[in-house]
Formats: C-alpha cells, sequence, structure tokens
C-alpha cells in the first residue's frame, strides 16, 4: 500500500461514494450550527418537508450576535440579532438537534464549545457554516468552513459533494523564544504564504514547536488555516490530545475509548508520504509578531517598520498603499509607536483558558493605561468559569479591563461590541479586513501577551519587554 | 435553480487584490434569515459614503456598469468567511459570473450553489479581459458555459476550465440535494459500515 498522509487517511475513511471524475459524497461526522448561516437551510428543508438526516450529529449554539454584557439575561436588544437566535432556537426543537442555548454556562463560540463538550474527535469529519471551523484541525480532524447551501446538503443528507484537496506540510522545527505563541506561529506562517498560498489544499502542520503546543496552542494555529486560503489545517493526534479528549461529556467511555485510541493511534502521516508543497519555518526564529495592514498576510515583527507600498510586486503594491491608508500609517514607522484605543482579547482564535492566562501574567498588579477601552471576551461559559475559578477575572478587572459573557463579540462586531470610525484595535482575533470590528475601524492582530501589553502601555508593543 | 447558458454583457473592472467576503458584504447585513434582497447592499463600504448616499467613483456606481453581468476582480477574490450571503448579494445585483486569477476555495463552492459561475484564467488572459472590462458599457463581453469561451467586446477569444459535474449541474439547473438524495442507498450503506468500525462517534 502506497504512504498515506494524515489527510489521505481521515479523507479514505469517509467516502461514501466516489463518481469516475473523482467527486465524491464525504461522510460527515459533526455538523455545529450557529444561528448566522443557517436559517436559510433550515427554511429550505422546511420547503422540501425534508428531516435533519442525522440530528445526532448535529450540535447548534448562537454566538455571533450575542450580546456579551451581563444584561443579556434580559434578552437581546436588536431586534434582526433577536430573530436570528430565536430561529435558531426554534428549528434545533422543530428538529431535534443538541442545543445550547444562550443561558447555558456552556454557551460560547461553536468552536469553543465543541471541542470542550468533547463532540470533536480525532479522525472525525466536522463541518460548520463558518470559516473558522478549521479550529477543530487541531486535532487530527478533517474540519472545515462550508456555505449555507452545504449547510442544508449536510442536514439533509450528512455528507457533502467533495474533490479532493491537495497535500501541505507546513513544519516548524525547533523550539520558539520566549514571549513567542502559537499566534505568531500561525500568522508568521500566513506572512510567509500568504493569504492565497494555501488555496486548493489541506494544511497538516508538524515539527518540534507544533508538538510542544497544548491543545489550545494547537487550536490556535489551525483555526487561521482558513486565513492562509487553505481548506482545512490538521495537526497529527497524540497523547497531548489523548489527554485533552478524555473525560469530556460526549467523548467515547469505557470499552470504546479504548477502540478509539486504537483507530486514533495509527492516525499519523506515514514515512515518505507525498506532500505538494512543503514550507518550513525555524521555531527560533518567529518573533512576536503583530499585523499592519488590512490582510492577515500583512505580518511583521513588532520590531520592524511600516513596509512602504513600493517594497512590494505586482497587485500587491497598490493593496499596500490602500491598506496603509486605511490604518491611519506612515511607510517607516516603527510599529511598536502606533498608538491604539481598544484593546479585544478574545474570539474562536484566541478565547480559550491559556490565552487568558497568558494575558492574565502579563497584567498581574499592574493597570491599563488611561483612556484605553479593553475588553476580554471567554469563549464559551466555561472558560469563563474557569478563569473565575483561577483567579483571573480579578486580575483582569483590577487592570481594568471589562470581564464579559461568552460569544464571538468584536471579531466581527455582529453584536453591539464595535468599533467607530477610526479607532484602532490591537486584537487577538483572526481577521484585519477593512471594517471587519465597525466600518472605519482598524484591526491588529497579534498574540493574548501582546494585546494585555498594548493595554498597558497604549501602543502596540514588543511584550519581552514587559516580562 | 435557474439554468446557466450564455451571458452576454458588461463587465466591471475591480483590479484590486484580496477582495474579502467583508467587503463584499459586511456583517451588519448577515442578519437577515433569508436569501434574497441583498444586492442593494453588495459592496456596501466601498459602494456608499459613511454617511449615506451613493460613491460616484465606486465602479458599480458609474453609470456605464450599474447593468454589470460579469466582474473582472482580482487574485483571491471572496477571501475571508463562508458566508453565503456574498454570493447572494453579487446574483441579486445581477452579476452572473466573476472572473479572476483564484478565488477563495468556499466562496468559490458557494458561487456554484448559486447559479453564479467563476472562472479562474491565466495571468496573461486576466490582462486582457482586465483591459476590455474597462471599455464600459458599449463593450459587452460573452461567456458560453457549454463552449466554456470568454469572448472580449475585440472578438478576442479565450477559453476557460471548469469542473465536468459543476458545468452539468449549472448547464441544467440541477439542485444538489435533490441529486444526492438519489444516492441515498450509499449512505446507508457507509452508516451500517461506519458504526461497526468507529461505533464512538
Amino acid at each position: 500500500m502506497s504512504p498515506k498522509t494524515l489527510y489521505d487517511k481521515i479523507w479514505d475513511a469517509h467516502v461514501a461514494h466516489e463518481a469516475d471524475d473523482g467527486t465524491c459524497l464525504l461522510y460527515i461526522d459533526r455538523h455545529l450550527v450557529h444561528e448566522v448561516t443557517s436559517p436559510q437551510a433550515f427554511e429550505g428543508l422546511r420547503m422540501a418537508g425534508r428531516p435533519v438526516r442525522a440530528p445526532e450529529k448535529t450540535i447548534a449554539v448562537p454566538d455571533h450576535n450575542v450580546p456579551t454584557t451581563a444584561d443579556r439575561v434580559n434578552g437581546i436588544e436588536n431586534p434582526e440579532s433577536r430573530i436570528q437566535v430565536e430561529a435558531l432556537d426554534k428549528n434545533a426543537k422543530d428538529f431535534g438537534i443538541h442545543y445550547y442555548p444562550v443561558h447555558d454556562v456552556r454557551q460560547g463560540i461553536v468552536h469553543i464549545v465543541g471541542p470542550e463538550q468533547g463532540w470533536t474527535l480525532p479522525g472525525m469529519t466536522v463541518v460548520c457554516g463558518d470559516s473558522h471551523t478549521a479550529t477543530h484541525g487541531a486535532f487530527g480532524a478533517l474540519a472545515h468552513g462550508i456555505g449555507t447551501s452545504e449547510v442544508e446538503h449536510v442536514l439533509a443528507t450528512q455528507t457533502l459533494i467533495q474533490k479532493k484537496s491537495k497535500n501541505m506540510k507546513v513544519e516548524i522545527t525547533g523550539k520558539l523564544q520566549p514571549g513567542v505563541t502559537a499566534k505568531d506561529i500561525t500568522l508568521a506562517v500566513i506572512g510567509e504564504t500568504g493569504t492565497a498560498g494555501g488555496t486548493g489544499y489541506v494544511i497538516e502542520y508538524c515539527g518540534e514547536a507544533i508538538r510542544d503546543l497544548s491543545m489550545e496552542g494547537r487550536m490556535t494555529v489551525c483555526n487561521m488555516a482558513i486565513e492562509g486560503g487553505a481548506r482545512a489545517g490538521l495537526i497529527a493526534p497524540d497523547e497531548t490530545t489523548f489527554e485533552y479528549v478524555k473525560g469530556r461529556p460526549h467523548a467515547p467511555k469505557g470499552a470504546q475509548w479504548e477502540a478509539a485510541l486504537n483507530w486514533w493511534k495509527t492516525l499519523y502521516t506515514d514515512e515518505d508520504a507525498h506532500f505538494d508543497k512543503v514550507i518550513t519555518l525555524r521555531g527560533e526564529d518567529i518573533a512576536p509578531v503583530v499585523t499592519w495592514g488590512t490582510s492577515p498576510e500583512d505580518v511583521l515583527p513588532i520590531t520592524a517598520t511600516v513596509p512602504h507600498p513600493e517594497d512590494f510586486e505586482g497587485g500587491k503594491v497598490d493593496a499596500a498603499r490602500r491598506s496603509i491608508e486605511y490604518m491611519g500609517l506612515e511607510a517607516g514607522q516603527k510599529l511598536s509607536d502606533v498608538e491604539i484605543d481598544t484593546v479585544f482579547i478574545g474570539s474562536c482564535t484566541n478565547g480559550r483558558i491559556e490565552d487568558l492566562r497568558a494575558a492574565a501574567e502579563i497584567l498581574k498588579g499592574k493597570k491599563i493605561k488611561d483612556g484605553i477601552r479593553a475588553m476580554i471576551v471567554p469563549g464559551s461559559g466555561l472558560v469563563r468559569a474557569q478563569a473565575e475559578e483561577e483567579g483571573l477575572a480579578e486580575i483582569f478587572k483590577e487592570a481594568g479591563f471589562e470581564w464579559r459573557l461568552a460569544g464571538c463579540s468584536m471579531c466581527l462586531a455582529m453584536n453591539p461590541d464595535q468599533l467607530q470610525p477610526g479607532e484602532r484595535c490591537a486584537a487577538t482575533s483572526n481577521r484585519n479586513f477593512e471594517g471587519r470590528q465597525g466600518r472605519g475601524g482598524r484591526t491588529h492582530l497579534l498574540s493574548p501577551a501582546m494585546a494585555a501589553a498594548a493595554a498597558l502601555t497604549g501602543r502596540l508593543t514588543d511584550v519581552r519587554e514587559l516580562m | 435553480m435557474e439554468k446557466f447558458d450564455k451571458v452576454h454583457g458588461v463587465a466591471a473592472p475591480m483590479p484590486l487584490i484580496n477582495i474579502d467576503t467583508d467587503m463584499i458584504i459586511p456583517k451588519v447585513h448577515l442578519k437577515t434569515i433569508k436569501r434574497s434582497g441583498l444586492g442593494v447592499v453588495l459592496f456596501d463600504e466601498m459602494r456608499y459614503h459613511d454617511h449615506g448616499g451613493e460613491n460616484e467613483e465606486f465602479i458599480l456606481n458609474k453609470p456605464a456598469y450599474r447593468n454589470t453581468e460579469i466582474l473582472v476582480a482580482g487574485d483571491n477574490f471572496g477571501c475571508g468567511s463562508s458566508r453565503e450571503h456574498a454570493p447572494w448579494a453579487i446574483k441579486d445585483f445581477g452579476i452572473k459570473v466573476v472572473i479572476s486569477t483564484s478565488f477563495a476555495d468556499i466562496f468559490f463552492n458557494n458561487c456554484f450553489k448559486n447559479g453564479i459561475l467563476p472562472i479562474v484564467v491565466a495571468e496573461e488572459h486576466h490582462v486582457v479581459l482586465m483591459d476590455d472590462a474597462h471599455k464600459g458599457e458599449n463593450a459587452r463581453m460573452t461567456v458560453h458555459l457549454e463552449d466554456q469561451q470568454i469572448t472580449t467586446s475585440d472578438g478576442v477569444v479565450i477559453e476557460f476550465e471548469v469542473d465536468p459535474h459543476r458545468k452539468h449541474c449549472l448547464l441544467n439547473g440541477l439542485d444538489d440535494i435533490g441529486l444526492t438524495m438519489e444516492k441515498n442507498h450509499h449512505i446507508d450503506k457507509f452508516e451500517d459500515h461506519a458504526s461497526q468500525a468507529r461505533p464512538w462517534v
């Protein structure tokens, strides 16, 4: 048998039908659903009189629209947001799918809730009408975002019509330097490949620096595979993975755990398996990074300066000029001189307990700079509860951060948490597109520790100076 | 779905690279529970001023391009989120074909589900098409799916590739779910097998 990559193995285990031209029906083990991309899909089912084929494999949670302030117990004020969340309440009930409503302590960002509850397991196929479904690849699950038509297709048939992607290996060798995190790895990779570098590929991340990461860190890395254009990112499961999964509410138990473990241990890329593209970065070479522009590929070490548009080639010259103007920066300006108004720590990229611990370590016993608006939005109600138990919430509140309830919040600003035009935010989220955090808002992507450092100084800051 | 055959219409140039789905349709317009009516907010933040009113400089607001049916766009068009609101807005505006040197994966898939043809062309052909699109409303392009050909207003013919299954579905207006349900026995068989092999799923 020819050697296979991890992607090949998961793919082969899920092909329900293959047509002569290579078009496959890929069976889906877990379908995660949120309120923004699903209403039209459920409406389609109703109109066609179709049931959900596998409601027991379908999990829904509202996250994009939900307010994160304490008054949300009184209901959602924005009528459109409320209608979307109510539609999900009704659809979950009518179609009999697992549901974590707004008031449930387990509610949170769908990509944090899935792993936390043990719905996401190694070797699975996982989809969701959300591009950051790539997050679940951290478990060695083939996980990717789909559009609403495909959401309806999966609800009705538990399959997707797919053609196989190509294999890409991203290896991070050696150890990371102090102050460098999973977020810096994933941004540095996108800086290297560009946002279209992964188009047509599924990425497998490997190497010592990846192996050394916790599950939280691995989720951060895979989360942004989509920003590199890849369909999905994968990390082979190992003891770190099994340890994380064991005992979670929906993880297998007893004899089934043993059977699952036996299969999961076969989920790695065989020696000599073929990759169509290989990227290698040295862990030692990765610095704490920030983005300067309006594309996630606009990544530079915090010690660098804003580039000149002429430094680029082709269409990127105009794009860089537009970005620098939108961001209100000057070419040649030191990134560490850029002053910010807002700090956002949260999102499916960096809203897990480890992210909060990293921020708390920098903030402990300190106060944020006067005039800075800073908020921490835990990724789930359970992350929030754990942070309170560990005393992190107190550190944040004493430092001057707002301590919020769980949701997507200012990552995409569909709820009331938004930037005003011209406001500049140090954000641990995943996209710095024009208007992403609010019309006219300016976003610099960075790690939770770097975001905490920026909150203390009021400017983009090299976290290593505060360690 | 409507059958897709041939489009003969105005092509608009949008050479900016990395046009993301937040640019195509910002999140404030994702709160709908319907698929229709999003054309008016297509490219919202570029198309309208902050205080309201149309930005006359934006390509689709120029008189020559108000009836654009073909978009010639810069590299990596549609990157970012999976929101199908992006192709819904494009379709509702009246655009049926988007041409670029590359597309983001999810956006590319979403187009086909909505009767939009995304076409990937080589850099050298992209330059020709972008030039042609700059000529305004008197320069109409033709996109013929059956023959897989784009004809510029000057009569230059450029051939393009399209996945045969997707071409078949577009040409015949076929519904994916209906097609897959014809293979239900394969899915049943897979489930039987998988429940033995991986009972914990």
